[in-house]
């Protein structure tokens, strides 16, 4: 177990590498000024090239890489070309609301996967699985886009039951912009959370609706029932098989929300990651779109190995690679 | 018993009353305003993205030497007094120009405004060796007040500016520079990022807060130096929804008061709910503009009128709900600077086939051009369906038009670059579609028609050469009559039109779309619009 610990943390290194390489070059590679953030459309070339010279970017892309990694490392992430403010803060603030909305969508969509899936599996073939099998081929297929605003139409302009857009109260009489679990800032996380849970859920059902289906074809599970165990005992030996998938799979899913959910912060003004790249993207602003980048990356890196240490803890065979 | 029984209900009737009206007068008046940014603008003295900006960041807590006035919605705006209570060019030496400033005006910190902080923040935008240098400010207006070679204190209430040459329009540049306190900067240990959460100006307004991408809190400046401007509201507060459907929805439900630039598709239901869509004349083209290099198809001029005379702009209008009026120029024709101009700009077909059979051009011997256009983005209005639009109408009168389409912070890129250079001659691209703000006769005039400001040097896209309108600019600049200026400026535009230098399609109109608790809003003819004015 330490050894394959080690192994994996060693892994970690090498991809957190290329992760830094491809969080600072992917940006170069697409069209348009990094000064478009701060010069106006028709700043002369002299004021252009001042702003080149007092940002560092008129120096070669390896020497600017050189800098910027090695900043990077020591925990300074820049300072946005746009606002001036620093990288740092502009990102964590912004991850810890997307952790919030992709943790709640996250658990919305395994739950309902879960639940769905197992029934579907228990029932191949039968009404209930056509019904969750149908849910799951919609959630995965669905624009988050349409839905999002499908959902506010509804549930804010129709009903007026919750709010169309943002992250809480925030006003100055109310202590401030941060988060709290209470139901004022709750009701503005369930549609985005709702809109974003559809594809994890549309996953997780499949997932586990063929584990469940698998497991249960097995000669253990004959066993189980030829020894005469409840419905509910054999149940949990076929939980306990599928745990390690579902729990690969939900951490994959949470990676993804962390990074994929541009569309559905912008729809609901979800002042997240997703939002704060579609800014940092449109004006070009690039070291907050390289440093956003790099922590997403770099949580998704995290978040794979927390989940490869867990499932030796969680499925004893893993311990033997 | 009765009458004390009367007296009992009469108290029990008249008290829930008396306590409402006394919580109504002390209760803070609050307008919750969707703005289209993804993030609130520059807080330090200049904000950033573009003239529209200024609305929320800029004329809110800063105030120019030289305003405009954006609190009046019936006629075009004009240069009115502001920490300048006035300024004349220099008879002898008309580079020269004093400034008379405001006495008494206090920052938001308490310090006083005098010419020493004048001089401070012009170094502030101008001057690299100055502490106070501040790039990102810098970066935003230099490149609008490009006429400044010099400055200097003359006395703690006057303030002597030259100009590079004479330049009678010098005083348009000045809404563009804002003031703010050198105090509050020393106070905050020189540090901009600071001064960005507790800015201080002279405005109508106070930052109260500032929740980067989240919102701006404004509350009202009760000592404020012009009553005029006194805010009606107490606090404003500004929430950047860049996306259009959302903002709308966000108002539906009640989350916030107004919003700018409701999506056409939704004016309809607005309207149905009680929502008021304000707009008005706004200073902004939406045009093709030609290159006039040679190679380039637009080089003879019927082929460019012949464009022009092809768009019907009427069914445009229509495309956007309403949200637009045609172009029958680069200004509208309430502009002083409109002029009469001879060609007049209308949809008619006949013409403009006319014109192309004499340019040797048909339906079935189409003229090929390649146009450059964005996907989207501000001031792009709705870029592709109005470009298709366009290349149908084009494609009528035998002008078959193909487009390269990029994102808008590329197209600008294209724009800067001038239509001579490789990455547009050298692809064949001889038209770019812009968005143009045409606040005043700089932006609208100057930069798109004198031979000085061909790319690279300014915007100058096409390329445009002509010695006569260049001597003409020249007089504008030594012109310090109003009405002899406009009359001038009035004779560039005609020019323009005469010579068909752009195809003009719409002119953008800036649309609000109020809840009923907004009960005042003057929306001016600017993109400078004066949030004082919102009374709910």
């Amino acid at each position: 177990m330490p050894v394959y610990l080690l192994r994996r943390l060693l892994y970690t290194l090498p991809i957190a590498l290329g992760v830094t390489l491809l969080s600072f070059l992917l940006v170069y590679l697409a069209p348009g000024d990094p000064l478009n953030a701060i010069a106006p459309a028709d700043a002369p070339a002299e004021v252009v090239s001042a702003l080149k010279s007092a940002y560092g970017l008129d120096k070669p892309l390896p020497v600017q890489y050189g800098l910027w990694l090695a900043r990077a490392v020591q925990g300074d992430l820049g300072v946005s070309i746009a606002s001036g403010r620093a990288v740092r803060s502009e990102v964590l603030s912004a991850v810890r609301n997307t952790l919030i909305l992709a943790a709640f969508a996250a658990l919305l969509g395994m739950v309902a996967g879960v639940v769905l899936g197992a029934i579907a599996g228990n029932h191949i073939g039968g009404a209930a699985d056509r019904f969750a099998s149908g849910l799951s081929v919609l959630g995965v297929s669905i624009p988050h886009y349409w839905l999002g605003l499908v959902l506010t139409i509804i549930f804010s302009v129709w009903l007026d039951w919750l709010p169309a857009m943002g992250a809480g109260p925030g006003s100055s009489a109310d202590g401030g912009n941060a988060w709290a679990w209470d139901w004022a800032h709750f009701r503005h996380l369930i549609l985005p959370g709702v809109t974003l849970c559809v594809i994890p859920m549309g996953i997780v059902t499949r997932t586990v609706r063929a584990l469940v289906a698998e497991t249960l074809q097995q000669e253990f599970v004959t066993a189980l029932w030829a020894r005469g165990l409840s419905r509910l005992a054999v149940f949990r030996h076929v939980a306990k098989n599928a745990l390690p998938t579902i729990l690969a799979v939900t951490g994959l899913q949470l990676g993804y929300l962390m990074g994929g959910s541009i569309l559905v912060e912008t729809v609901f003004a979800w002042p997240g990651t997703g939002f704060l790249l579609n800014t940092a993207i449109f004006q070009r602003d690039i070291p907050l779109l390289q440093g956003t980048i790099l922590v997403l990356c770099m949580f998704f890196v995290a978040l794979n190995l927390l989940v490869d240490v867990l499932q030796p803890l969680i499925d004893p065979r893993m311990r033997r690679i | 018993m009765k009458s004390v029984l009367r007296q009992f209900k009469r108290i029990s009737l008249a008290l829930p009353l008396a306590m409402t009206l006394l919580h109504g007068a002390g209760a803070e008046t609050v307008a919750r305003y969707g703005i289209s940014m993804a993030d609130i603008p520059l807080t330090t003295g200049q904000p950033d993205r573009g003239a529209g900006a200024y609305q929320f960041t800029g004329h809110t807590l800063y105030d120019p030497l030289v305003a405009w006035e954006a609190n009046i919605g019936t006629r075009p705006g004009k240069l009115v007094p502001g920490l300048a209570t006035g300024w004349k060019s220099d008879a002898k030496e008309p580079k020269k120009w004093i400034f008379t400033l405001r006495k008494g005006v206090k920052f938001h910190d308490g310090s006083s405004f005098d010419a020493d902080a004048v001089v401070w923040n012009l170094d502030k935008v101008l001057n690299d060796k100055s502490p106070q240098y501040d790039a990102k400010q810098s970066a935003q207006v230099r490149p609008r007040i490009p006429s400044i070679a010099s400055y200097k204190k003359v006395s703690d209430t006057v303030v002597e500016i030259t100009t590079k040459d004479v330049d009678a329009l010098f005083p348009y540049q000045l809404p563009w520079f804002l003031i703010s306190s050198p105090a509050q900067w020393e106070k905050l240990g020189h540090d901009w990022s600071k001064v960005a959460f507790q800015p201080s100006g002279t405005g109508p307004f106070r930052l109260d807060k500032l929740v980067p991408r989240e919102r701006a809190e404004l509350v009202k400046n009760t000592a404020y130096w012009d009553p005029k401007r006194l805010a009606k509201t107490d606090r404003i507060i500004l929430l950047p929804i860049p996306d259009a459907l959302t903002r709308a929805n966000a108002l539906l439900s009640g989350q916030v008061d107004l919003i700018e630039t409701p999506p056409p598709d939704v004016l309809p239901q607005l309207q149905k709910g009680g929502f008021k869509v304000v707009t008005n004349v706004t200073p902004h083209v939406w045009p093709y503009h030609f290159s006039t290099q040679p190679g380039s198809p637009w080089t003879d001029i019927r082929v460019r009128k012949a464009a022009n005379l092809a768009v019907d702009r009427d069914a445009i209008v229509k495309l956007l709900n309403g949200l637009a009026t045609p172009a029958k120029g680069q200004l509208d024709s309430s502009s002083p600077w409109f002029g009469k101009p001879k060609f007049v700009i209308k949809y008619d077909l006949a013409q403009a086939r006319a014109l192309m059979a004499q340019a040797g051009y048909s339906k079935d011997k189409p003229l090929k051009a390649k146009v450059i256009i964005a996907q989207g983005g501000t001031g792009q209005m709705l870029s592709l369906p109005m470009n298709e639009f366009i290349q149908q109408s084009l494609a009528e009168v035998g002008i078959a038009v193909e487009f390269e389409v990029v994102e808008l912070e590329n197209l600008y890129l294209h724009w800067r670059s001038g239509a001579k250079a490789d990455m547009n001659a050298g692809k064949g691209i001889t038209a770019i579609n812009l968005g143009y703000v045409t606040a005043d006769p700089f932006y609208a005039l100057t930069r798109f028609i004198d031979s000085r400001y061909i790319a690279p040097n300014g915007v100058n896209w096409g390329g445009f050469s002509d010695p006569k309108v260049d001597a003409v600019l020249d007089q504008i600049r030594t012109t310090f009559d109003t009405k002899k200026q406009d009359a001038l400026l009035a004779s560039i535009h005609q020019t323009m039109v005469d010579q068909a230098l752009m195809l003009w399609v719409v002119h953008d109109v800036n649309p609000h779309a109020l809840s009923p608790k907004v009960k005042q809003f003057v929306q001016a003819q600017h993109w400078f619009q004066d949030l004082t004015t919102i009374g709910m």
